[in-house]
Order: structure tokens, then C-alpha cells, then sequence
């Protein structure tokens, strides 16, 4: 016979979803607000790394004591900050471009 | 597939299948690092042109946008639920919520195939089929590239997890699953969700451009 | 009763001889061994293209190959040597076979992964064949834009398509090393008593893992930017050529570590057995690996100081490239502090460790040389760049491949190959290699560019020099093929541990069983147990071993 444990809760996991949808409401109004093209990445972004972040936390159920999971999901983001960073200091000293 | 046979290189199945868990999150960091690259390559265009990328964001279709990305949270709800039914054994709802997985999946696939039959219907196909709208230059076809590229590769990620789900759905209706053995669901649970986390980047790319005045 | 002659313990190679039961394999030795086949095969594909080169360059009118073919065939080489040999000669071979002896687990975390893995550089490597046999192109192994999506003659997108399917196929490699030596080391196997080969393998893995995805994309975005003339590089429709640069380096540089670093490990493992002493500074050699992993991905600008980078950026990469230096130079003083007052036996794998001290050392000083910004003005696609790096993919990375090829060969296949010959080869790649390459630094130096069919006839003599060196050099890489097959049918058989060896993989039989090891280990002994007085080793269940074994 297979053991029968109690369900965890559901309750987590429908706030989770509902926030979720909130956070996409919220995308979706911030669109249409005139926040000025220097914030508009920057709050766009952000919610999208708020939804990430409830994703990987609740649903890919990164929690609990720190981990070598956590090490690899956290990985490729820092890792990209090299990319990212590395490469704006070229394009941000450099003068020919964009060359439009 | 998906027996649960204990391999000779495991001590025991609960290290069997956690190590199958970091394995796929190892998968995920590269993958993080695969769609990272082109997100990086899009914001060095809209940093370079950011009246040319508002112009072609302006163009989207935020509302299926939207509904698809409504589709693939909701998605990541059955998944994780069906995961907890496996672990609590309740069999008939674990092939219901996998196979809701897999459906809404499905419609956003469709979804996706809808809004690209509108973006031709636009002519906002770069170079085959691009007609540029008041104050467009040629920096349009690159978000349009973008955009293009990178819904495309998610789509293929997605169809890759629909089908992995739906295997899953036909070994769950043969009972391939109980409290003791949930694996494959957990690992590619993980995969699922982060397929829909990648949408929330992409939306974050593409949608919200160009709606606001300056 | 037991019978006369001795009996043939059960192996992993004995104990089934289908066909298909190799590819269908779930073992990881014997997925080590098809790689070893698929990875050999290119290499004589690589080395060919290479005489082609060498042959063409003999004379400035040379017209053994038109330009057009000419620049397809070190496409072809650079593609083929790069991909298809180098970044998985050590890791997928090597590794492969060894990583989970020296755990002491049983098999890898996921042996059908490993298995498609082969699969996928099998396929990766029937697209390159293809893409060869009808004609190859013309841009160099580096697919600079906007030429290869825009002027290049030739099959782009096949060369685009074989790396990519190649790249899946190191990924899923690494995939499995990494959890593998985070979740099935035997018990007491803990991280700092691991062997440096192992801390190498995973050094490795990271970097392919983070890189190689980037990689991915790029050449994605280049077969879409060829099929469909957008605009991603293109400057005249408002691209960067440069940001396909900075995408393929912050891949590329970082593959030269993954070429790089599995050597060391195998180095490492090679000086302390025939100098019969620990690793010198064991901990600092495993930070030093996970330093260059680290550090190799903040260099890559150092490829592109002249076309175009801001001076701000040429400064900070020129700085980290000097830096990612030292942890190379730490090691290799580690490695001559290990030497020094040692009891060394010069046999073949000590040859070709001792080789790769020195020319990976040279090659490692004129990587400062080019990191100096205003030298670099001038030798940046020179040939001695070209020089550079064969110095350390080839006398580094190819000597010590070769060497870890005949150290493990009594592991791997139960026979001892013959030793003099083997001494012979070791000496003769290491006189071919040096007139090869030392002349290119030379013609970089006054100004030969890389990538020409021709040069400045007052440049002849050094180019036939470097031709002569690599037809030695062709002879020293083709004795091993002939006399390690020989030793397979005619060579004595050898014991579990032929070099009184430390490590995992000497406990075991002589090919080891399927299952690597009757009875799981229990590991206490920190590695490189050798008597600083006499140079044995003594198990920890007490078995002595001198300077060999019978």
C-alpha cells in the first residue's frame, strides 16, 4: 500500500498564482503610464524578476535551508551580469556607436 | 521510460531522484545563459535605439500577450499541483491537473499562432514581408527580429515540455506514479515552470514598449 | 579445477562483444572508448588540413591550393581542431573513462545522458563531414560578421548547425561531470581528497556550462542573419559587428580553458606519480583551477583590440588578461617545485608532462605578450598569435592528452604498450612541435599575417622550417596510432596498478569490471600518498607499491 500523507496545503500556492497575475496586471497598466524610457526597463524588468523570483520560490520550491540548488539557480543569472557588464563598458566608453 | 528502477550507481532512490533535481537545474543555468545572451543583444538595440524599438513595441499585441502569459502562470499552478497530488496519492487528480498542464500548454501555442498570423497580417515580418509604419527606420526590423527569435525558441521549449508532460499524463493513467516515486514530475515540473519564467522576461522585452507618451 | 592457462577476469571490455551492445552502452568506460574512436578520426581530419596548410606554405607562389580553397581549409582545420578534438579529447575520453573510478562510483549520475551525448556529437559530426564534403567556407573558425552572413562564399549555416548540435553535446557532458562529482563520490571521498584531475574535469564542466550556451546563440543568430539578411550585424541596416564579437569571445575565450584546464589536471596527475611526490601545494593548484575558470571569463576583449572597442574597455581586459595569468604561473611552479629533488622516471608520460611544462610555460608568456595593448597593435593577427595558442593547445593540451593516453592505456585496456617506442614519439613530438612553431613566432614578429595563402618571399625560410618541423611533427603523432593498436593484440597484459600510482582507479583491475569496483570504497587517505623517503605508497589496507608493480 502506498503511504498516504496529509496533502500539503494548497493555500500557498493559489496566493502564489494570484500574485502572479496581479504582478502581469500591473505590467500591463505600467505600460501605459508615462514613466520616461529610464524607468520604464527598470519597472518592466523588475516585475518580471519579482515574478521569477515567486516562481522559483514557490513553485520550483527553492526554499528552506540554502543549498547547492540555489548555488545553479542562481548561476546563470550572476553569470550574465559578466555579459551584461563587461560588454556596456565597451559600448558605453566606445563613440561610434549606434551608427545610425 | 520513467520506471523508477534504482540504478546501480545510487545508494538509494531518495538520492536518485534528488540528484535528478540538480540536474535540472544544472540544465536550467544553462538555459538561463542561452536566452540571457539574446536578451542581452535586444537591450544593446534599444539602448542604441530607443525611439525606433518604442515605434515597433507600440505594434505588439499586448492583449494576447497578456492572455498568454495568464495561460502559462495558471499552467504552473496544475503542474506544482499535480505534484502534490502524487505525493498525497491522489491518483485521478494528478492525470487531471497534468493533462490541464498540457492543454493550457496547448492553448498557448495556439494562442502564440494566432497573434503570429496577426503580426503578418501587420507586415511586421522583417525583410520577407515588412511595410515601415510613420517615423520607422530599419532599427524596427531588428525588434522585430527579436521578437521573432525569441517567441520562436520559447515555443520550441514549450512544445518540448508539452510533449514531456504528455508522456507523463499516459504513465500517470498506468499508475507510474505514487508517494514513493514522483521524480519525473518534480524535474520536469522544474522544467515547466521555467519555461514560464522565461515568458515573463520576453513579456517584459516586447509588450510593454511604446504604449505610454514620453 | 581450475584450468592451466589463467583465466580472463570479467571486464567492462570482456563482457559482451555485440555491436550493439557498445551502442546501446550505458557504460560510462565504454562511452569513453566511442568517443576516443569519433574524436581520433578528427583529429586526422584536422591534421590533414594541417599538412595542406603547411605544404601550401612552403613557397610564397605556392599553387598547391587556390586562395579560395586555401581559406576553406583552415576554416576547415580550425573548426575541425577546435570542436571536434580539442574540447572533447580530455573531458569526454579521459574524463569519461576516469571520473567516476576516481569518485569511486560506479557510473556517472546519468548514464543515458552520457550516451546521448555521444550521439549528438556523432550526429554533430556527420553535419561536419557534410559540411566539408560539400565544400566547407571561408570565414575562419571565428564566423566574423558581417562576412559570414553577408559576403561569405561557402556553406555557413552547415558549419553553423554542426557546432551547434557539438555545443549540446559538451553540455550535456558537463551536465553530468558537475553532478556527478557533487552527488556520487564514495564515502570519505571528500572535496579536498579528491584527485587534481577531478578538480580539473570539474573546473572544466563549469566553464562549458556557462559558455557554451552564449555560443549557442550566436551562431543561431548568425544562421538567421545568413537565411534571412536582417540587419543583427549587419552595419548597414543598423547592426554592430562587434556585438557578434563580444558574443563569440565570451564563449571562445573561456574555450580555451576548457581545452586548457583538463591538461593541467592531467598533468598534475602524471608529475606526481613519476616524481613519487604529492602535488606540491595541493590546495592552492585547486584554487588556481577554479581561478583561470573564473577569471578566463572576464579576458575576452583581449581578442578584439583592434577592431574597434573602446580604449577604457581595451585597458580593463588587457588587465584581467594579465591577470588571469597568475594562477596558470602558480601551478606551473607548483608543478617544478614537485620536480625538484624528485625521484623521476622518464618514462613516456613523464616525456610528455615535462613537455607540456615547457611549452604551455612559453605559450602562457607570449599570452602577456599579446595582452600588452601597444604590443598587440602590432602582432594581432599575426602569426604569432598563431603561434600563441598551438604552443598551449598543442604543446600543451596535445602533449598532455598524449600523455594521459599512455599512463591510463594499461587501465583502459588491460596491455602495456611498448615503452621505448612510446619514449621515441614523446621526444619526436617535442623536436616536431618546437620547429613547427618556434619559426611563427618569429614570421609574426616581422609581420607575416595569419589567414594568407602567401607571404613576403624574404619570410621563405622560416616557413619551411615550420613546414619541415610539421612533417615530424606528423610522424610523431602517427607512431602512437601504430604501436598503442599493436599493443592491444601483442602487448603484455598489465596488473591493477602498472606505476604504483595513488588514486581510485589503480585499486581496481586491469580493465576494471562493469561496475568499477567490487565492494564500494571507503576513502581516509588524502591523495598523493607517496613516501617523501622512497617514493612507495602504501594503501590504506596496507598494500605496498614501489616504483611499479608486476
Amino acid at each position: 500500500m502506498s503511504a498516504r500523507r496529509p496533502p500539503e496545503p494548497i493555500g500557498p500556492y493559489v496566493i502564489g498564482w494570484a500574485v502572479l497575475l496581479l504582478l502581469l496586471g500591473l505590467s500591463v497598466l505600467a505600460a501605459y503610464q508615462p514613466i520616461g524610457p529610464v524607468f520604464q526597463p527598470i519597472v518592466h524588468f523588475g516585475i518580471a524578476a519579482t515574478q521569477a523570483a515567486i516562481v522559483f520560490i514557490l513553485f520550483m520550491k527553492l526554499r528552506g535551508r540554502p543549498s547547492l540548488k540555489w548555488v545553479f539557480a542562481a548561476a546563470g543569472f550572476f553569470w550574465l551580469i559578466f555579459l551584461f557588464g563587461l560588454a556596456t563598458v565597451d559600448y558605453a566608453t566606445r563613440s561610434g556607436f549606434p551608427l545610425q | 521510460m520513467f520506471s523508477g528502477r534504482l540504478q546501480e550507481q545510487y545508494t538509494d532512490s531518495a538520492q536518485q531522484a534528488e540528484t535528478a533535481q540538480l540536474g535540472m537545474w544544472v540544465f536550467i543555468a544553462t538555459e538561463v545563459m542561452f536566452f540571457g545572451a539574446l536578451i542581452f543583444s535586444y537591450m544593446i538595440y534599444r539602448v542604441a535605439y530607443p525611439e525606433q524599438f518604442r515605434l515597433a513595441g507600440h505594434e505588439t499585441f499586448i492583449l494576447l500577450g497578456s492572455v498568454n502569459q495568464a495561460l502559462l502562470i495558471t499552467s504552473s499552478l496544475t503542474m506544482v499541483l499535480a505534484v502534490r497530488a502524487a505525493k498525497a496519492d491522489q491518483q485521478r487528480a494528478l492525470v487531471l491537473l497534468l493533462a490541464a498542464t498540457a492543454a493550457l500548454g496547448l492553448t498557448f501555442l495556439g494562442v502564440k499562432g494566432y497573434e503570429y498570423a496577426q503580426d503578418v497580417a501587420a507586415h511586421s515580418v522583417p525583410v520577407a514581408d515588412y511595410i515601415f509604419k510613420p517615423g520607422e527606420h530599419r532599427p524596427t526590423e531588428i525588434f522585430w527580429c527579436f521578437y521573432f527569435i525569441a517567441t520562436g525558441l520559447h515555443a520550441i521549449h514549450l512544445s518540448i515540455g508539452i510533449i514531456l508532460v504528455l508522456m507523463l499524463t499516459v504513465r500517470a493513467a498506468q499508475g507510474a506514479f505514487s508517494p514513493e516515486y514522483d521524480a519525473p514530475l518534480e524535474v520536469i515540473g522544474l522544467y515547466w515552470s521555467f519555461v514560464d519564467t522565461v515568458w515573463f522576461f520576453l513579456f517584459a522585452c516586447i509588450y510593454p514598449l511604446g504604449r505610454a507618451g514620453p | 579445477m581450475s584450468a592451466v592457462t589463467a583465466e580472463v577476469p570479467l571486464s567492462y571490455l570482456s563482457e559482451a562483444h555485440t555491436l550493439s551492445s557498445w551502442l546501446f552502452t550505458r557504460d560510462h568506460k565504454r562511452i569513453a572508448i566511442l568517443f576516443f574512436i569519433s574524436i581520433t578520426f578528427f583529429f586526422f581530419i584536422g591534421g590533414f588540413a594541417a599538412a595542406l596548410i603547411r605544404l601550401q606554405l612552403l613557397n610564397p607562389a605556392g599553387t598547391l591550393l587556390q586562395p579560395e580553397v586555401y581559406n576553406r581549409v583552415f576554416t576547415m582545420h580550425g573548426i575541425v581542431m577546435v570542436w571536434f578534438f580539442l574540447i572533447p579529447s580530455i573531458p569526454a575520453t579521459l574524463g569519461n573513462f576516469l571520473l567516476p573510478l576516481q569518485i569511486g562510483a560506479r557510473d556517472l549520475a546519468f548514464p543515458r545522458l552520457n550516451l546521448f551525448s555521444w550521439y549528438l556529437f556523432t550526429f554533430s559530426g556527420l553535419w561536419a563531414i557534410y559540411f566539408i564534403f560539400i565544400g566547407g567556407d571561408d570565414t575562419g573558425w571565428t564566423f566574423y560578421e558581417p562576412y559570414s552572413s553577408n559576403f561569405a562564399n561557402g556553406h555557413v549555416i552547415a558549419a553553423a548547425v554542426a557546432v551547434f548540435i557539438n555545443g549540446f553535446s559538451t553540455i550535456a557532458t558537463a551536465l553530468n561531470f558537475v553532478v556527478s562529482t557533487h552527488r556520487l563520490r564514495a564515502p570519505g571521498m571528500t572535496w579536498f581528497r579528491l584527485p587534481l584531475f577531478v578538480w580539473a574535469i570539474y573546473a572544466t564542466s563549469i566553464v562549458m556550462l556557462l559558455a557554451t550556451p552564449v555560443l549557442a546563440m550566436t551562431l543561431a543568430l548568425v544562421a538567421i542573419e545568413r537565411l534571412w539578411g536582417v540587419g543583427i550585424f549587419n552595419p548597414a541596416l543598423g547592426g554592430d559587428p562587434l556585438l557578434f564579437q563580444h558574443m563569440f569571445w565570451f564563449y571562445s575565450h573561456p574555450a580555451v580553458y576548457i581545452m586548457v584546464l583538463p591538461a593541467m589536471g592531467v598533468v598534475s596527475e602524471l608529475v606526481s606519480c613519476f616524481a613519487r611526490r604529492p602535488v606540491f601545494g595541493y590546495k592552492g593548484m585547486c584554487y588556481a583551477l577554479i581561478s583561470i575558470a573564473i577569471i578566463g571569463f572576464f579576458v575576452w576583449g583581449h581578442h578584439m583590440f583592434t577592431a574597434g572597442i573602446s580604449l577604457t574597455s581595451a585597458v580593463f581586459f588587457s588587465l584581467m588578461s594579465f591577470i588571469v595569468a597568475v594562477p596558470s604561473a602558480i601551478k606551473v611552479f607548483n608543478w617544478t617545485a614537485t620536480l625538484h629533488n624528485a625521484r623521476i622516471s622518464f618514462d613516456a608520460p613523464m616525456l610528455y608532462a615535462l613537455g607540456f611544462v615547457g611549452l604551455f610555460t612559453i605559450g602562457g608568456l607570449t599570452g602577456l605578450v599579446l595582452a600588452t595593448l601597444s604590443a598587440d597593435i602590432h602582432l594581432q593577427d599575426t602569426y604569432f598569435v598563431i603561434a600563441h595558442f598551438h604552443f598551449i593547445m598543442v604543446g600543451g593540451t596535445v602533449s598532455a592528452y598524449f600523455g594521459g593516453l599512455h599512463y591510463w592505456w594499461p587501465k583502459i585496456t588491460g596491455k602495456r604498450y611498448p615503452e621505448m617506442w612510446a619514449r621515441y614519439a614523446a621526444i619526436l613530438t617535442f623536436v616536431g612541435f618546437n620547429f613547427t612553431f618556434l619559426p611563427q613566432f618569429i614570421l609574426g614578429y616581422l609581420g607575416m599575417p595569419r589567414r594568407y595563402y602567401t607571404y613576403a618571399p624574404d619570410l621563405q625560410t622560416w616557413n619551411v622550417l615550420s613546414s619541415a618541423g610539421a612533417s615530424i611533427l606528423a610522424v610523431a603523432y602517427v607512431l602512437p596510432l601504430i604501436y598503442l593498436t599493436w599493443s592491444l593484440f601483442h602487448g603484455k597484459r598489465a596488473g591493477a596498478n602498472p606505476w604504483g600510482a595513488t588514486g581510485l582507479e589503480w585499486r581496481t583491475s586491469s580493465p576494471p569490471p562493469k561496475q568499477n569496483f567490487p565492494r564500494t570504497p571507503l576513502v581516509t587517505e588524502k591523495p598523493y600518498r607517496y613516501d617523501p623517503r622512497d617514493g612507495s605508497y602504501i594503501t590504506q589496507d596496507g598494500l605496498r607499491f614501489g616504483e611499479a608493480d608486476v
